[in-house]
This record gives structure tokens, sequence and C-alpha cells, in this order.
């Protein structure tokens, strides 16, 4: 589903340069759920926001299912992401001033669906994360759990090829934290490739795959016995 | 067409809604400008449509020749012969000279301004009395009351008829008194009026004070030969009435042996100079209110897009949010266009109808043009049609300030910022 080889990308900082990624090969299947770990400043972020394709790397090659994903301008790019991607961000990044459901139907809109089948489908994923009860409210109406939930559901309505979560945690407390990584569990068991970037160990557990990226390089990638959160068939 | 999308429309009409305040505040300023715009038009429309009133029924392309005495000798002929124009000038002039539409002599009774006594029955009054052709109508419109003007078969059978202007009237008969019909006396020849007419607030040549009496009579009851007054000429349209004046002069000159740069034995009065003044000046003064009104349309639009550039600014992070989830930079750029179009043009429509409103409550109070030059001042259609779409042209032009400024913000970005 993903394969990247060879990927660097350097920041320039007034006269030095920063090279934050140095040389990263990384494959992920479909239905694989895979955690970036790392510390501030490894380069995992970086690497996020190159497979979401909201920064170029400087060289290496990137294929997301199959299609070589290089030379893109806004436009390519715009489209690629609606196409293929689905984001969640730490700080939910919902627009405050359209309901749950004007939020999730958002990406739809931008692939020009019909609003009568927009309003259905994301009626369904809020269904999906347990927010049917909520679609008319405000973000500002809601806990920061329910944002994430309305955010993962956002993500998923576009019916992207992978999820790109960055920190979903990281702005809630663990009991949160648990029922989102519980959703994105529930998500993966439905098939979908997931990566999740964070630096909180637990989490990360929760996950089948850790890879471990320090000063730009992956150190560690191995897979893992998955913690589920809630034990069921 | 993205025109019909009903989505695009929802989200710029929730953007905007969204801070209804700072919107008003916006659209101030274009609306305004637009006030502004329309009540200057409309006020040189009025003024120009005042002025039309005030000459209406006179020929703008009209002339008026007289004869004086010279001031030069020539030919033998001393200086301050009284030259005098003959009938036989009137087909001489209008042979030589095809330009001449209209050519209508008069002959005055007396000198220039000179008052007769006309009587009636015991009653007088000091009037002037001319010796008309019925053509001088197309010339000098007279409004009449009652009755008729002069026409051809008066002129063909001289007949002691006249027309008495309201003043006259009033002087000679009873309030209320029938006047057609009955005869009042010039220097012991009766004459029957046949018609009445009423001064107007347009320019007036001849006074209200005064009767008109066949040419031909005229000179039947009053002796005068083929001794001509003055002449009342219209040209035809299109030609410079400066060009033929010359001509009629050049020729008038030759034939009395007038020195040809006596500059006073012919007196001349251009009408067209005082249109082609008036006119210059409603024009100028039409485009001197459309240079200012769009100016402060331009600044009112200016302003919208300043705002714009600000919520663009505030708006970083949820426009980074949209091109996350796909919004491409031409979505982005349209929508931000679409609101400054929005905008400007809502306004523009507020501005336009109470500026409409306020034309008709000044139309209502002064748009008589009875007290100084001012009717129906409004804006015509091609007037406001222009000034809509160059507002609205503008707002797309100056929308994509804003609009670029957006798209250039890179989502990574945008989403970074708190």
């Amino acid at each position: 589903m993903i394969e990247i080889k060879e990927l660097h990308k350097s920041y320039q900082m007034g006269s030095n340069s920063l090279h934050v990624l140095k040389g990263i090969n990384f494959t992920a299947k479909e239905g694989e759920l895979v955690a970036i770990m790392g510390s501030s400043g490894s380069g995992k972020s970086t690497l996020l926001n190159i497979l979401g394709m909201l920064d170029v790397a400087d060289s290496g090659e990137y294929y997301l299912d199959g299609v070589p994903i290089k030379d893109l301008n806004e436009t390519k790019a715009a489209k690629y992401r609606n196409q293929f991607l689905g984001f969640v961000f730490q700080s939910f990044n919902l627009i405050n001033y359209k309901s749950a459901l004007e939020n999730v139907a958002l990406p739809l809109y931008y692939q020009k669906i019909g609003r009568k089948e927009r309003q259905e489908k994301a009626m369904k994923y809020l269904e999906q994360v347990g927010l049917k009860e909520w679609a008319t409210h405000l973000p500002s109406e809601l806990s920061g759990g329910q944002k994430q939930r309305v955010a993962i559901a956002r993500a998923m309505a576009a019916e992207p090829k992978v999820l790109l979560a960055d920190e979903p945690t990281g702005a809630l407390d663990s009991t949160t934290s648990y029922e989102v990584m519980d959703l994105i569990q529930k998500i993966n068991d439905q098939g979908n490739t997931i990566l999740v970037v964070t630096h909180e160990e637990d989490i990360a557990h929760m996950c089948k795959r850790i890879v471990h990226l320090k000063d730009g390089v992956i150190v560690e990638d191995k897979k893992i016995k998955q913690v589920r959160v809630t034990q069921n068939v | 067409m993205w025109l019909f999308d009903r989505d695009l429309w929802i989200e710029i009409f929730h953007t905007l809604g969204k801070n209804m305040f700072r919107t008003f505040l916006t659209m101030l300023g274009v609306i305004f400008a637009m006030i502004i715009l329309v009540l200057l038009l409309g006020s040189a429309n009025g003024m120009s449509n005042g002025f039309d009133k005030v000459f209406a029924g006179t020929a703008s392309n009209s002339l008026f020749v007289w004869s004086r005495s010279t001031s030069e000798p020539y030919k033998g002929f001393e200086r301050g012969r009284r030259i005098n124009f003959r009938i036989e000038d009137a087909e001489i002039l209008k042979r030589n000279i095809p330009e001449i539409e209209v050519l209508a002599p008069r002959i005055e009774l007396g000198n220039h301004r000179d008052v007769v006594t006309v009587y009636r029955k015991g009653q007088k009054s000091g009037s002037s009395v001319y010796g008309d052709y019925p053509e001088i109508d197309n010339i000098t419109k007279k409004k009449l009351i009652e009755g008729r003007f002069l026409n051809n078969s008066d002129i063909e059978d001289s007949k002691k008829v006249c027309v008495i202007g309201e003043e006259t009237y009033k002087l000679l008969f009873e309030k209320g008194e029938n006047a057609i019909g009955e005869d009042i006396r010039i220097n012991g020849v009766f004459f029957s009026v046949v018609g009445i007419y009423k001064p107007n607030n347009n320019i007036n040549i001849d006074g209200e004070n005064a009767v008109f009496v066949p040419f031909t009579t005229f000179q039947k009851a009053f002796n005068s030969g083929d001794r001509m007054g003055w002449m009342a000429i219209a040209v035809e349209p299109n030609t410079e009435v400066p060009i033929v004046e010359n001509e009629i002069k050049k020729l008038l000159k030759i034939k009395y042996d007038i020195h040809p740069d006596d500059e006073r034995a012919i007196g001349s009065f251009d009408m067209s100079e005082i249109f082609n003044n008036i006119s210059s000046f409603t024009l100028v003064l039409k485009g001197f209110s459309f240079f200012v009104g769009i100016f402060t349309l331009l600044a009112g639009v200016i302003a919208i897009s300043n705002i714009l550039l600000i919520t663009v600014k505030e708006r970083t992070k949820e426009i980074g949010i949209r091109r996350a989830l796909g919004a491409t930079p031409k979505i982005v750029r349209r929508q931000i266009v679409v609101e400054a179009i929005v905008l400007t043009a809502f306004a523009g429509l507020i501005g336009f109808a109470m500026s409409v409103g306020i034309l008709a409550v000044l139309d209502s109070l002064w748009g008589s043009g009875e007290d100084f030059p001012f009717v129906d001042p409004m804006v015509s259609i091609p007037q406001f049609t222009i000034s809509f779409s160059l507002m609205v042209g503008l707002s797309v032009l100056i929308g994509l300030i804003p609009a670029n400024r957006a798209v250039k913000v890179r989502p990574i970005e945008a989403l970074r910022e708190e």
C-alpha cells in the first residue's frame, strides 16, 4: 500500500540546513496498523507530512497504492489527498462553525458527491463512531473525545486508502485516548491501513507494528502483539 | 455550472453570516459609494433634464439674423448707413445655402423692442407686433392655451387674424372672457384673434405681451412693402451653425455692399452656442460625477478586499484543513472571489435602492423644475448597468488579492498555526 525508498528531507533554517529525514525505507501493506514512534525532532511528523502530501521530500520515491507520488502541484496534491488519504490531527482540526455532520461531509463535498448522498454517507460514518445523536452539534458543544471521533469519521468518510493519524490521542486524557484507539482498532479490523504517529508507549502497543525513528533514520521496525482496548471477537 | 452550486452558496453565506457585524461594516463602504455615485449621476441627469426643459420648444440648431447700420465705409457708401433686409433675401439665402432647413422671415412694427398700442373696446395694451410666417413655430414653439397658431392659408389669403400672448389677453380682455373670434385694433386695422399662447419657463425671445399676424397681412395692413426685419433660421441637423452663419452673412454683405470686415452691419445670434455650452457643461458634470463615483466605489471595493484579507488571515487554519481534506487551490480561490462579488453586489444593490429612494424624494421636492433646472433626477439603465458591472468587475480583480493570499498558504503551515 505504502512504499517509500531512500526518502530525504532537510529544512533551511537561516544559513544552516537541518537534515531531518536521512534516507527512510519503509513499506506498509494493506490492513496494517503501524505506530511511528520517536522523540520530538526525530522526524516522525515530517515523515507523516510527506506521506500525507502536505510536504514534499527532497529526494526518494513514494508509491501509494502503486501510484508514484511525484511532481505534485497543489491541485494534484489536493486531489490525491482527497482520494487516497484520511487525516486525523492532534488538535482535531474541525471547522468550528460547521456542525459535526457538515464536518464529516466536507471531504465528500470536495469529491463532488451530491448533497443528499453526502449527508447520508456522513451520517453513516457518524453512526459508526457513535455520534449520530450529535450530528447537528457544533464542535464547541462536543468533548475532546467526541471531537476526535468526529475527526475520525471525517477521515473515513472519503473512504481513503490510508488513514494518517498525527498524535490522535495527544490532547486527550487516558480514558478518552483508549476510546479513540478502540475506534482506530475497529476501523483497522475492517481492513483499513492506518499509520499512527505517537510518542506514548501504551498507544503504540495498541498497534500491530512499531517503527522507531531516531535522528531521521528508522532504528527499529518490529511487529508486536497488539493490545486490544476491548476484548471482543 | 458552479454558479448554481447550492453548496458553494451555503458555504459563502455561512462564512459571511458568521460575522454579521463585520460583514455589514465592510459593505457600508460600498453602500455609501454606490449612494454617492447614483446621487451624483442622478443629480447631473436631473440638471441636464432641467436644462432640456428650459430649452424645450426652441430648435437648438437655430440662429437669428437682423440688420443694423454699417460701421465701415465701402464702395462709396459712408459708414452708418442703415441696412434693411428685403423679403427676397429669404429666397436668395434658401436657394444658395442648402444647409438652411427652415427660414422664417419676420417683420416688427416700429423698431426692435418698440411697443405699439393695441386697442379693444376701450381697453388697450402696449404690445410688440410681429408679422410672421407659420414656420417660426418650428424654431420657437408657442404653447397655445386656446385656438391655433398662424397657418399657410392665413399667409396665402393675407387674412386679418392674429395670435396674442397671455399677457396681451389679460390687458385686453376681462378674466374668463372669450377672445377667439374677437377683434382687436392695431394702427387702425382690425385683426381677429385665432389663438392665445402661454408663457412657459422656456427661453422666450418674443416676450409674453405680443401680437403675431401673418407676414403678408402685415405687409398690406402696415404698408411695409418688401421690407423684412429679421430672420429666424434653423439649419439642418449635424450642421455647424457658425459655418452657416458665416455663409449667410457673406452673402448678405455682398448683396448690400457691406465691407467684408464690417462686424456691425448684420447682427446675429447663434442659439446653438448656448446649447453647446450647456450640454458641454452637463456632459462635464456627468463625467465628473462618474469619475468621482467610480473612485469612491473603488475605495469601497478595496475596503472589502482589505476585510477579506483579514478574514483570510483569520481563516488560515480553516483553509489549511480544507486543503488537507482535498480542496484544490481553484476551489479556495473561487470561494473568496465569490465572497467578494457577493459582498460588493449585495452592498451595491442596497446602496442603489437607497439612492433611488433619495432621488425619488429629491424629485418630489424639487423635481418639477420650477425654481431651478432640476427635472426627473434618475440614473438611466445603461448608467446603472455600466457602474454596476464595473463595480462587480473591480470586486473580482480585487477579490483575487485575498484569494491568492489564501492559496499561497501551504496546508502544512496553516495546520501548524494554533
